[in-house]
């Protein structure tokens, strides 16, 4: 058969199929398009506008470049107790997530029969969908001082404050490091574990020197999520945090009034973010996503 | 690596309290939902299904519900176009720019939402003329992109290249390998991602704070603004406890569906 006896449309896929570029270019066009014009030069804006300001008197933008914002961040000691309980609140929820998770998920993946994986695996991510604003108002009718089930129950309760933001989000977030924490010691191959205790290791020099290891991206890549989605939270903050703030409250009551200050404080927590991404890709964390 | 009989017992433990304690603060609103008692009071003084026949004749929450269905069934169609594109488009080989685009995708949920939220907020009110319903349903849209994207790059993975090449051997065109062969294998995983695209849209609250035009409201917006009203109490409850319930349902329907959505839930 010859190039003039197949069609154009023939012609046109076996041109695709031999270019494969071609293909990739036009499969990617539409989403690329769309995330480019509708969340990449979002974010750029976002930046560009942290280095703007509010008249005072007007309210209206001043558009002129500026380190006022980020200047009145790191020097406002408001603000830089703020920012510091975050990043603790962030770290903590993160090791506490940590701690639970590696044991459920060491259960789940190691010690559990096969056959009651699937249901315990379901049992433990359903929760993960039922609506974040229910579970945290779950939570309030927990903690809360008046009348709240842990009072009636024990007669006490933390009540609303940095305690119980800690617990909500750990609440929140953990299905977030139990799943991939999960998957990565169910990759490991036994032969592996068997080894190390052939070679004289004991339980626990084999838990870490071999099985750690090999799951630390899984853990990388769980924690990218609990650090992440804490450190933009306010909801949570505002809902059982009594007096506390944390950077989400500020953006969130700053953005109507003055939106540079807010897209400096929201900017804050992409720099964290990309710098632990950053640090995150070269442990090979981002395929396990 | 042998774990002696006690280890078990320990890590069994620590296993039934985590559970415990996922389930309870749930469960506690689903009992709540029955209570009798208009402040709360627990344990409940008395079982009623008042609160429920007067959540469902509510008008605010039927609204809520009503734009809820519908920007989560908007936006779980865009997500699904562009996400499937996107898999298909990063399946077959790697390229330049490969890793930046799987990063691009998850970025709208990997940053905090509040990031995602002004983000587009800025956008919106800046250069298309300020919040409407439409802006809503293209902020949800966005960040449900990786949810398709991972279930069905998940399965395109396991689905390997050899079975379109079989299928080129044996003669079929490319349409036709897509339509028989590459499509049906691929419809359960699209199908799960979809789902799980509908729940996170459905359930989520702080880019809708940020992106919703005036006087919208999705069902998460209607139990926050009537959180602090005492007298909605009851109603917000019964709202809280049928949210639970009905936000499983997606979630239980994909992984049936596929065994590739339970660890592409995140």
């Amino acid at each position: 058969m010859t190039t003039a006896a197949i069609g154009p449309i023939r012609r046109w896929q076996r041109y695709v199929h031999r270019h494969g570029g071609v293909r990739i270019a036009g499969l990617l066009a539409l989403p690329m398009t769309w995330l480019m014009l509708l969340y990449v030069v979002p974010l750029v804006m976002l930046f560009i506008t942290a280095f703007w300001t509010t008249d005072s008197f007007t309210g209206s933008l001043v558009r002129s470049f500026t380190l006022e914002n980020f200047q009145r961040i790191f020097t406002d000691p408001a603000y830089v107790t703020v920012a510091l309980r975050t990043l603790g609140v962030a770290v903590a929820v993160t090791v506490i997530c940590l701690l639970l998770a590696v044991p459920v998920a060491f259960f789940m993946a190691r010690i559990a029969s096969v056959r009651w994986q699937p249901v315990m695996i379901a049992l433990m991510l359903t929760p993960l969908w039922a609506s974040y604003l229910v579970k945290v108002y779950a939570w309030r009718v927990m903690f809360s001082p008046e009348g709240g089930v842990l009072v009636s129950t024990f007669g006490t309760s933390p009540g609303f404050g940095w305690i119980a933001v800690v617990v909500v989000l750990t609440y929140l977030w953990l299905p977030y490091m139990i799943l991939p924490v999960y998957v990565g010691m169910q990759n490991i191959p036994q032969s592996l574990l068997d080894a190390s205790s052939d070679l004289g290791a004991s339980s626990s020099r084999t838990f870490r020197s071999v099985l750690l290891p090999l799951v630390f991206p899984s853990i990388v890549a769980g924690s990218i999520f609990t650090f992440s989605l804490s450190l933009g939270d306010y909801i949570t903050v505002q809902l059982v945090g009594g007096k506390a703030q944390m950077l989400g409250n500020v953006v969130y009551q700053s953005f109507s009034t003055d939106l540079p200050f807010a897209a400096a404080v929201a900017s804050m927590t992409v720099v964290i973010m990309i710098g632990y991404l950053t640090a995150v890709r070269r442990t090979g964390a981002l395929e396990n996503l | 690596m042998t774990s002696t009989r006690g280890m078990r017992w320990l890590l069994g433990a620590v296993f039934a309290l985590v559970l415990a304690w996922i389930y309870i603060p749930l469960l506690v609103i689903l009992i709540n939902s029955f209570n009798t008692s208009l402040t709360f009071a627990w344990p409940p003084p008395g079982f009623t299904l008042d609160w429920w026949s007067k959540a469902i004749a509510n008008e605010g929450v039927r609204d809520a519900v009503v734009t809820s269905l519908i920007v989560a069934t908007a936006a779980t169609m865009i997500a699904l176009v562009l996400g499937t594109l996107v898999a298909f488009a990063l399946s077959g080989s790697r390229f330049f720019g490969h890793n930046s685009i799987s990063l691009l995708v998850v970025l709208p949920i990997a940053l905090p939402g509040i990031v995602t939220g002004l983000a587009l907020n800025t956008m919106f009110t800046s250069f298309l003329g300020g919040l409407t319903f439409t802006t809503l349903i293209v902020a949800h849209g966005t960040f449900c992109i990786v949810v398709v994207f991972n279930n069905a790059s998940a399965r395109l993975r396991r689905l390997g290249g050899d079975i379109v090449e079989a299928s080129m051997d044996l003669g079929a065109t490319r349409a036709f390998t897509f339509r028989h062969v590459v499509f049906p294998n691929m419809r359960p995983a699209l199908i799960a991602g979809a789902l799980l695209a509908f729940g996170l849209s459905f359930d989520e609250i702080i880019v809708t704070t940020f992106t919703a035009g005036p006087g919208i409201q999705t069902l998460p917006l209607w139990i926050f603004n009537n959180l602090f009203r005492p007298q909605q109490a009851p109603i917000v409850n019964v709202v809280a406890a049928a949210l639970v319930v009905i936000s499983v349902l997606p979630i239980y329907l994909a992984q049936r569906l596929s065994e590739d959505a339970a660890r592409s839930a995140v």
